[in-house]
């Protein structure tokens, strides 16, 4: 009698794991959520590689599913007393049958996805890209253009006055390459055209990410950072940091603004008034 | 006993209107004077509060940085002018000087009150605040204060300038003018300053501004005459 019961419970446990597996895989086959758009060059190569990700995470899962399924159905009861049956080979084959698996599952996405990473982290920006300096801070993101003369000007710590509207710690009064710098608190950027964007940290760590442009990097303090990126797409987008950072960091943001080069030209030149 | 503190209470209150409202005949004597800037002073830059959106629409046009607030006639504003010698301590008045929280700015940018006088701070804005005074002589605090919250209630014992800033919002700042006496004020717009109710005696008035520093000068005020003293400070570009 339990030795029935039991066996019926394994095949329902069964037939259960297989609707769950099923059930799990169906909204992402149908694409039910969906990555938010892509608004840079790079982008489409990060989410091939989410969906490459996804499709090879999600066959094994329903691979998984379906075996322990099929275990479940075929070994369920038992007779008491009836001999157990190992895996041919014993544990250790079973181990090391895993570990192939696995490793040739995680070093194949490395490789496969390395040229995404590449282009964004190992390439440098083009000679031609738009240099903007972002800070962060506790808690708001600052961005510096260089103004009508091309020149960044020198950052003095000690100079740095925030009260009157000082974040970057600018000298202007012995600077002159620091006068005519462009502080704000956007990032304004032009469509189709490359930013090299120099990440400075003042405080703590912090971290740049804007979901629409597929990236996401930490501001580290004492390391100057940078990352490159193109804009395809005029828009406001949202700015945020994804590192703890302390109390108000629920609150750090700022806005991406892509312009078209006409509206960021004029932009540039009634920020420099 | 509580008719006698209602009564005491009247009564400071009465010399707090009589420092304000100074009549034609003041009991004591008067200084009065302008404080003026020259030079070039520094262009004040727009805040960008697009960071926050709730303060940012609270304004058509951005506000800028009050660092250094000049008004017609080359005149300077938020210089506070009081007796730093020559006058008794006085004891704090009954109310409370307010500073506020509106719009991610401080009202006003400069805030003067006395000694153990109560300190209010309120916050208007539809988002939290944390406003951290940094003094050199008192006791450093900051407090958060989310939308909503009742007033935080401080004082302050020891007389001294203390710079405030938001550790939330970075572009925040504005000032505590911790003063020993009653005798003080701020300017305005015009730059100009009345200290009443003065007893015969001799004084030392300063005039103190965030940027530029201070400036002092002595005055000898015999019966109820009215003296003139102006301040002028230099103005940097940068």
């Amino acid at each position: 009698m339990g030795g029935h019961r039991r066996g019926a419970m394994g095949k329902i446990l069964a037939v259960v794991i297989v609707i769950i597996g099923l059930a799990s895989a169906y909204p992402i086959l149908k694409n039910q959520y969906p990555l938010p758009e892509d608004i840079s060059t790079h982008g489409h190569l990060i989410d091939d590689q989410l969906n490459d990700t996804m499709m090879e995470a999600g066959i094994s899962f329903v691979g998984a599913q379906l075996l322990l399924a099929y275990f479940l159905w075929t070994f369920s009861g038992r007779k008491p007393g009836s001999p157990l049956k190992d895996f041919p080979g014993g544990a250790k084959v079973l181990v090391i049958f895993a570990f192939v698996i696995v490793g040739t599952e995680v070093i194949a996405l490395g490789a496969f996805g390395q040229k995404a990473w590449a282009s964004v982290y190992f390439t440098s920006a083009r000679a031609d890209s738009l240099q903007i300096q972002a800070q962060a801070e506790q808690f708001a993101f600052y961005f510096r253009y260089a103004g009508p003369d091309g020149k960044f000007g020198m950052i003095h710590p000690e100079k740095i006055d925030e009260g009157n509207q000082n974040y970057f710690g600018l000298d202007p009064e012995n600077d002159v390459a620091a006068r005519d710098d462009i502080v704000s608190g956007e990032l304004v950027v032009p469509m189709s055209k490359e930013i090299h964007l120099m990440l400075h940290g003042k405080d703590v760590g912090h971290s740049f990410y804007v979901r629409e442009l597929r990236i996401q990097q930490d501001f580290v303090p004492g390391l100057d950072l940078s990352v490159h990126f193109t804009a395809t797409k005029v828009g406001k987008y949202e700015i945020v940091c994804t590192q703890l950072c302390g109390l108000g960091h629920y609150n750090m943001k700022a806005y991406l603004n892509v312009m078209s080069q006409v509206d960021f030209d004029a932009w540039l030149k009634q920020q420099s008034q | 006993m509580k008719a006698m503190r209602v009564g005491l209470g009247a009564l400071v209150s009465l010399a707090a209107a009589g420092v304000v409202l100074a009549g034609p005949k003041p009991p004591g004597g008067t200084i009065s004077g302008k404080v003026t800037y020259e030079g070039t002073p520094a262009k004040m830059k727009p805040i960008d509060m697009s960071k926050e959106p709730s303060c940012a629409k609270m304004y058509t046009t951005p506000p800028v940085a009050e660092t250094v607030v000049t008004g017609p006639g080359n005149s300077l504003q938020d210089v506070v002018v009081y007796i730093s010698a020559g006058a008794p301590d006085d004891a704090a008045p009954a109310t409370a000087a307010v500073f506020t929280q509106k719009g991610c700015r401080y009202i006003p940018h400069v805030l003067a009150f006395q000694v153990n006088q109560e300190l209010k701070i309120v916050n208007e804005d539809q988002t939290s605040h944390n406003i951290h005074p940094l003094p050199k002589l008192n006791r450093e605090w900051n407090k958060s204060q989310p939308p909503g919250t009742p007033a935080i209630s401080e004082k302050y014992d020891k007389a001294e300038f203390i710079p405030v800033k938001c550790n939330v919002h970075p572009w925040m700042h504005g000032n505590f003018a911790v003063m020993k006496n009653r005798h003080f004020a701020i300017t305005v717009d015009g730059g100009s300053f009345t200290l009443a109710n003065l007893p015969p005696g001799k004084y030392t008035v300063t005039a103190w501004h965030e940027s530029y520093g201070d400036q002092s000068q002595e005055v000898t005020i015999s019966g109820s005459e009215t003296k003139t003293v102006n301040f002028t400070f230099k103005a940097k570009p940068y």
